[in-house]
């Protein structure tokens, strides 16, 4: 099959429309259920898969090294004191979480847009959603000082008589983030039930009966059971949808109900979204570029889903760099207020400056070549471009963050802020932590949603009734 | 449930879902009822030939997210007026927009985890033991590649015999006796 180029008659292209097929021709109900499926239920596994597994244990136990100085400490051997007391811990969090965000996009929202496409790419888009919610839950955690009092954040009877107080946005994150990783979570593992039956029929050894016949909870394909499924699928991509907008833009309010200059806008709620499902289809294309390329997937994550992919991700890069020049709209021209003017120049021409011009330049410069259909079909340049948008969004998040902080409404009150190495091994650790996840998943788990793929091929659709078809089909 | 024995029902197998649709389509036109298809996906019109209509799934979720909205809703009501009165900045103990964000939240967690259970439950699973696994054929189909239609002997159509060959009239791959 053609990566790089593509002749004009390759079997890959649509004769009619010109686009390319979402699953190769010739495939059969038989074919992908064994293409997905002996990825997981193999007796050899790759030892590449050894490999990546064993350097992101490696980068797993950095992470609980530094945790556990963390906790030994305290906060402070992280870069967060006064003035800059959310430093890298909010930064990563709204990182990680905006990766999740395109996991939901994804499944649900594509999923009420009816594209087809996303089929093929839903089923890891949602473990990353939830790999990432995991590593972004992780800093608000860390971050409160005490975690072990970290349930203190939910209303509970206690014998201090003390409830929250619902008026904060913080308090409003705890309900927003929980519920997310509930969800994504009940959906995610919901879209498997039937793919965990296929496992369970497939796999050779009792371990592998046993196990995933549990998970699979007795699914045997029945009519009535699939039209309550589809149902239910449907209600929850209708569900995630809203919650996937409402989360970010709460984590937004974080943000946006402070005084702070370069905070408190009210583009924040769009602005954040947008960056939010970006960053994670800049992520999700980080993850199934190699993937597709590794277990020579390139039948069922086509140069068309790689295509749309980079579609999307342009659209949503262009949406940021709305917001951005917002921003610098409201900030010089109209807001005719001294510290709004301030922040801005502070942020263009300020100390750490050049990390504006680094996200200009990542987010809204480069990702421009994707207006290229040469460009978006190059599965390494997509590649190398999703790399790019990825760091490029996290210097967005930082930029928020730290110019703000260290350069509010008092001169006497400025700071800087300089990022301790235990703030760079937590960071890395939770890149490992993801990666960790992630490797597990799609060695234990149909990382393509079979049921789904099925459901896209030719021979699928019932027929008009009169034919007789002894022939037709699989 | 009491150990049953005897005939659970019989099971034609199909290669294509127009066999299966027609197959299940003729068997309920013919009057059986007991009856449902098994299928590695979902496919579109089995549900409806086997005279499945009434989905409650959405009544359900929709039950769930009124209740999330109320809960939510009441007990942070409760917790700011009564509970555990702070006075933030002068804003009035029941600062309604405010709470909509969390009972938001639980609207859609309600609701999302009602959807999903819900649907567990009237679908009667978790349901690890099953007749059907019986089958010789089935579980190398019905998750995979295969069509299947059975007819359960509960129905009072039902006759081994009569059936079987009713079945036959498909042209099915094979039709096969399960076993409780």
């Amino acid at each position: 099959m053609a990566t790089k180029d593509v002749p004009v008659n390759d079997p890959m292209l649509d004769p009619v429309t010109g686009e390319f097929a979402v699953i190769a021709p010739g495939h059969t109900f038989k074919s992908v259920t064994e293409e997905i499926s002996r990825i997981v239920l193999t007796t050899h596994t790759p030892l590449g898969w050894f490999a990546g597994f064993a350097i992101a244990g490696g980068f797993v136990i950095m992470l609980m090294v530094a945790l556990t100085w963390l906790f030994i400490k305290g906060i402070g051997i992280w870069a967060v004191a006064i003035p800059t007391a959310w430093g890298f811990a909010i930064v990563n969090f709204v990182w990680w979480i905006g990766i999740g965000h395109a996991g939901t996009l994804i499944s649900a929202i594509l999923l009420l847009f009816k594209q087809g496409w996303r089929n093929s790419i839903n089923r890891f888009a949602e473990a990353m959603t939830i790999f990432a919610v995991i590593c972004a839950g992780l800093f608000p955690l860390v971050h409160v000082g005490r975690p072990w009092l970290g349930y203190w954040l939910f209303p509970y009877p206690n014998t201090m008589n003390v409830w929250p107080q619902f008026r904060s946005p913080l308090m409003w994150d705890v309900f927003a983030v929980s519920t997310y990783a509930t969800i994504s979570v009940v959906f995610w593992y919901i879209g498997m039930v039937p793919d965990l039956g296929t496992l369970r029929d497939r796999a050779k050894s009792r371990v592998g009966q046993y196990i995933y016949g549990m998970l699979a909870m007795g699914w045997r394909g029945s009519a009535r059971h699939w039209a309550r499924y589809e149902t239910s699928s449907l209600l929850l991509a209708g569900l995630a949808t809203p919650l996937v907008l409402s989360v970010h833009t709460v984590i937004s309010f974080d943000f946006a109900v402070a005084l702070l200059p370069g905070w408190h806008t009210t583009i924040f709620p769009p602005y954040f979204v947008a960056g939010a499902i970006y960053s994670g289809f800049a992520m999700v294309i980080t993850l199934a570029i190699p993937i597709r390329k590794f277990y020579h997937l390139e039948d069922l994550i086509t140069l068309r889903h790689v295509d749309n992919m980079g579609k999307v991700m342009l659209a949503t890069g262009l949406i940021v760099a709305y917001g951005y020049s917002t921003e610098v709209f409201m900030s010089y021209c109209y807001s005719a207020s001294h510290w709004e003017y301030f922040m801005m120049w502070n942020r263009m021409f300020g100390p750490i400056g050049w990390s504006y011009w680094v996200l200009i330049t990542f987010n809204i410069a480069l990702p421009q070549l994707l207006w290229a259909r040469k460009f978006r079909r190059n599965p390494s340049l997509l590649f190398i471009m999703s790399l790019i948008v990825n760091i490029g969004m996290y210097f967005e998040r930082f930029v928020i963050v730290v110019t703000s902080l260290t350069r509010d409404y008092l001169p006497s009150s400025w700071g800087t802020y300089r990022a301790t190495r235990w703030d760079y091994m937590t960071l890395a650790g939770t890149l490992g932590l993801f990666t960790f996840l992630f490797f597990l998943f799609i060695r234990f788990l149909p990382m393509i949603p079979m049921s789904e793929l099925r459901l896209m091929l030719p021979q699928a659709k019932v027929q008009a009734k009169a034919e007789p078809l002894p022939e037709a089909g699989d | 449930m009491p150990l049953r024995e005897g005939t659970y029902g019989l099971l034609a197998e199909f290669d294509t879902p127009t066999q299966l649709v027609h197959a299940a389509q003729s068997a309920y036109d013919a009057g059986y009822r007991r009856m449902d298809c098994y299928t590695p996906y979902a496919v579109h019109g089995a549900a409806e030939a086997v005279g499945f209509h009434k989905n409650t799934v959405s009544l359900v979720t929709l039950i769930g997210g009124l209740l999330g909205a109320a809960a939510m809703f009441g007990m942070e009501t409760w917790i700011s007026v009564w509970a555990f009165p702070l006075n933030i900045a002068g804003r009035p103990y029941y600062s309604w927009p405010a709470f909509v964000v969390p009972a938001y939240e639980w609207t859609i967690l309600y609701a999302g985890l009602s959807a999903a259970f819900g649907m567990l439950a009237l679908c009667g699973l978790p349901q690890l033991y099953h007749p059907l696994f019986n089958a010789p054929n089935f579980r190398n189909g019905a998750t995979q590649d295969k069509f299947f239609l059975c007819l359960e002997s509960t129905d009072p159509r039902f006759d081994a015999k009569e059936t079987r060959g009713f079945l036959d009239g498909f042209t099915p791959v094979s039709v096969v006796e399960v076993e409780y």
